[in-house]
């Protein structure tokens, strides 16, 4: 009964993933793909919980699904809607043809490599409870992963900085062009 | 463990990394194809997590935050070119953008 339930959120949840993707890919206007991002974010936050990882799970809604798509949703809103790109008019492009192609033939690769490996990946490792909390997720972060630890927070700081600089030179830029 | 196992999962990240990848050619609007290579980061998250699930390690959950972190830094950097481009008046379509004069 409990592999029923399990497989009806794993369909649901996958289903949401997929349709929501393909919104994003697919919208013309970029508000509504931000929010199906938002819709694609949350259902990969359930497949998480299926997978154990709490934690990761918890920080995708609060970090992913909340601070960085509102982010996107106020640069959209900033920008208005100037881009005025339908997605698939005027027929498909010879770029289109190719990208569909390539995009095949990557799927169709991840799926062969896939059904080579039977057996081996239904093998599963015995988990405790702990598996995924906060606590143990954090204990691995500052021993076995200090180093990852201190350089992602550098990347942080250098890509805020960053932020700060492109902000500054377009407002100088901005000041320029007014007469 | 319940449900289906980590083949499945695979191929769910093997398809959003593709879709992801088609967002980022086809499209010419530099917000959507943000959006996309958002799609792309997080498929590779799913794989990540499904094999930390299979091999009952966190390390690659650890591996997901650390790209959930990148993840980040990237939109903040590639929002701030966006919103440069727009206070230029640049028309936003990465097709249109042959030159790197500054």
């Amino acid at each position: 009964m409990a592999n029923f339930i399990v497989w009806c959120v794993w369909c649901v949840a996958a289903f949401a993933c997929i349709a929501s993707a393909l919104g994003v890919i697919s919208f013309k206007n970029p508000f509504f793909s931000a929010l199906a991002l938002i819709g694609n974010l949350a259902s990969l936050a359930v497949l998480y919980l299926l997978l154990g990882g709490e934690f990761v799970a918890a920080g995708q809604v609060l970090v992913y699904g909340g601070a960085v798509m509102v982010m996107f949703l106020f640069v959209i809103a900033y920008l208005g809607d100037r881009t005025d790109e339908a997605p698939w008019a005027g027929g498909p492009s010879w770029q289109a043809i190719g990208t569909v192609l390539a995009a095949g033939a990557i799927l169709a690769e991840v799926i062969v490599a896939l059904a080579l490996t039977t057996g081996n990946l239904s093998k599963e490792a015995h988990i405790d409870r702990s598996f995924g909390t906060p606590a143990s997720i954090g204990r691995l972060f500052l021993t076995d992963h200090l180093l990852a630890f201190e350089v992602t927070s550098i990347v942080l700081l250098v890509a805020a900085v960053g932020g700060v600089v492109l902000g500054a030179h377009a407002r100088a830029l901005d000041e320029d062009a007014r007469p | 463990m319940h449900g289906p196992d980590v083949g499945w999962y695979l191929v769910l990240a093997g398809v959003l990394f593709v879709t992801g990848a088609l967002g980022v050619l086809v499209r010419r609007s530099p917000l959507i194809i943000l959006l996309s290579v958002e799609i792309m980061l997080n498929g590779s998250n799913l794989a990540l997590i499904a094999f930390a699930r299979r091999l009952g390690q966190e390390d690659g959950q650890v591996f997901a935050i650390a790209v959930m972190a990148i993840a980040a830094s990237e939109v903040v950097v590639g929002l701030g070119l966006i919103v440069a481009m727009g206070r230029r008046n640049v028309e936003l379509d990465v097709d249109k953008l042959r030159t790197l004069r500054g």
